[in-house]
């Protein structure tokens, strides 16, 4: 191949760079991250002059008539930080609840594990997902093979270097202190950049498609890459410190700085967690269900009244602060309405099973779809119920928004993600059907359990915590000390504890399903239904008797 | 002049904010309304229809 020597020198350059870089280090954590993006332009150069491709190791037949190497890739990459994150999850958990877990270490104590949990939920986990079955659906919807193989490849291991950056770096205390936006102004710059290669190949798809209409699956993805492009940009506008150190300060300040990161955050949940999954649901639960969307025309107007209001929801996040307080009235107005298309959209996913309702009792999968949906509509009254200001003056604040951020996050985001990755693996790897049906059945009641027992404690727990806060006694004072609220909460942190592990089972059972369907295992067992034949009920209704 | 096309002049903030909440709601509203009503102009059934089915179509993953 006549192009490996200018792509083994990009490689050299890369390295070359990062050992510069780590000799000129400000401050130890940036020379770590030096070191890591050196190893990576190693193993790059490597792999370039020894011609090896790692997705040729997992592809069973090259046939296809789409580019799936780096959908199977990211399967894999999605199963694989979603037990990383749920781990880190119930690690942190386990921290609430007994503070001694964190052993005295300042590596893994709650502040620095707790956006590594949310980064690897959210961005590894719910971002491979994205980026794997956007992949997945644009390529079937416009019937053409990917734009640009290259800079595809290019995306999906260049998203998988900025969670490296991003989680090791939180272990070593670099943070912009940002929910959410915590990576450092260089991991900033490198997600831009693959960030943009994504938006390429994705509109470079779709601008190359054989099919004259869009599916309404595209706008959900294409709305949530370039909303996040644009979220990501703004939020971000930082000015390091040095140019080869890890700190940086932000340009807005105060309630400016505040207002930008809750538009940023609250869309986040907007366009990443939402309209991307929405995407999901779009192609995916039509498919499993064999049967068209419900109505085309309801999923328009909920495309464009997601689009439309969400932008505005932000400011719901700063209640009762140095926020103007037409602002906070405006985003909580803005919050209450878009229940609206959330739920014209539940409805339509949900009516897209009607005439197949038996498919529920007998498809685990569509099963699990059904489940997303209807967390789906829970989460989204309930958020717009909390972002109403006496709602919000209780609610925020406490574990009732961690709670809300689960019931979505673990029953929305979640189990659409599974079922949609139980709904390719099969198909990407030419196999027949699941390794394990029945393995299926059980990883949706242990996450559903998971997901109950964890939104339930956490309503008591918020609740409580709300009102010991707010509790005065006829003397005028405050009745709790924060310490006595910490101490009412205990049990609830425990149950806490173990919804977690239940879904972290359900995820392992997944994983070892995936794992063996990937292997072309089929387990020998019973179907999940058989109608047993019973000739006594096998009877024509007897007629109305007549009066 | 009609005082209808006049905006505060104030400071930035109070232009913005006059601006945000009277022309530029105006036309966020209609832009928004005319998004919605499209796949209701005439012909935009049979069209949605095709959409919808259009997943189902030609559904081998082999070449």
């Amino acid at each position: 191949m006549d192009s490996v020597l200018p792509r083994s020198g990009l490689w050299l350059g890369a390295l070359f760079f990062a050992v510069i870089a780590t000799a000129l280090a400000a401050d130890t954590g940036f020379a770590v991250h030096m070191m890591i993006c050196g190893l990576a332009a190693f193993i790059g150069l490597v792999v370039t002059v020894r011609g090896w491709d790692p997705a040729a190791t997992i592809r069973p037949v090259d046939t296809g008539r789409y580019d799936d190497d780096l959908i199977r890739l990211g399967v894999i990459a999605t199963v694989f930080w979603g037990m990383a994150g749920f781990l880190a999850g119930l690690y942190i958990a386990l921290e609430m609840a007994w503070p001694q877990m964190n052993l005295g270490l300042q590596w893994i104590n709650f502040g620095r594990l707790r956006p590594l949990h949310t980064s690897a939920v959210i961005f590894a986990f719910g971002g491979n997902a994205l980026i794997a079955t956007s992949f997945y659906v644009v390529q079937r919807t416009c019937r053409t093979r990917l734009a640009f193989p290259g800079l595809a490849t290019f995306v999906f291991w260049g998203y998988q270097l900025f969670i490296v950056l991003a989680a090791t770096g939180y272990l070593m205390g670099i943070t912009q202190g940002k929910e959410y936006a915590e990576p450092e102004w260089y991991v900033d710059l490198w997600l831009t950049v693959v960030w943009v290669a994504y938006l390429a190949v994705f509109v470079g798809t779709l601008l190359k498609r054989s099919e004259p209409h869009i599916y309404v699956a595209n706008w959900f993805y294409l709305a949530f890459i370039l909303t996040v492009a644009m979220l990501h940009l703004v939020n971000n506008i930082n000015v390091p410190v040095s140019w080869f150190g890890s700190r940086s300060y932000p340009l807005f300040g105060g309630v400016q700085g505040a207002l930008v990161e809750w538009w940023y955050g609250h869309n986040a949940v907007g366009f990443f967690l939402t309209a991307g999954f929405l995407a999901m649901m779009y192609y995916f639960v039509p498919k499993q269900a064999e049967r068209p969307v419900y109505s085309y025309r309801l999923s328009i107007i909920h495309f464009w009244a997601l689009i439309f209001l969400y932008i505005w929801a932000g400011p719901h996040h700063l209640h009762y602060t140095a926020l103007p307080d037409w602002a906070q009235t405006l985003g909580m107005v803005f919050s209450v309405m878009l229940w609206m298309p959330s739920w014209g959209g539940m409805i339509n996913g949900l009516m897209t099973l009607n005439g197949a309702w038996d498919k529920i009792r007998t498809d685990p999968i569509l099963r699990m779809m059904v489940l997303a949906l209807a967390f789906y509509g829970m989460s989204t009254f309930e958020g717009p119920m909390m972002s109403i200001k006496s709602v919000n003056s209780l609610s925020h604040y406490t574990d009732w928004t961690i709670g809300h951020v689960h019931s979505g996050a673990l029953g929305w985001n979640g189990m659409i993600t599974f079922s949609c990755l139980y709904y390719m693996t099969p198909r990407l790897w030419g196999r027949t059907r699941l390794y394990s049906l029945r393995m299926v059945n059980w990883h949706f009641w242990l996450a559903t359990l998971g997901i109950v027992f964890y939104t339930a404690a956490m309503w008591v727990a918020g609740i409580t915590q709300g009102l010991m806060w707010r509790e005065y006694g006829p003397d005028g004072y405050l009745v709790n000390s924060f310490a006595d609220t910490v101490a009412a909460l205990h049990p609830m942190y425990a149950l806490r504890v173990l919804g977690g592990l239940l879904y972290l089972s359900g995820a392992a059972v997944m994983a070892t399903n995936i794992t063996r369907t990937i292997l072309g295992h089929y387990r020998q067992e019973e179907p999940l239904h058989s109608a047993a034949f019973d000739p006594a009920r096998d009877v024509p209704l007897a007629p109305a008797a007549a009066i | 002049m009609i005082r209808f096309f006049q905006l505060s002049t104030h400071s930035t903030y109070d232009l913005l904010r006059h601006l945000a909440d009277s022309w530029g709601l105006m036309i966020m509203a209609l832009v928004f309304l005319a998004l919605c009503l499209w796949p209701f102009r005439p012909g935009g059934r049979a069209m949605s229809r095709d959409a919808a089915l259009s997943i189902f179509e030609d559904d081998s993953d082999d070449a």
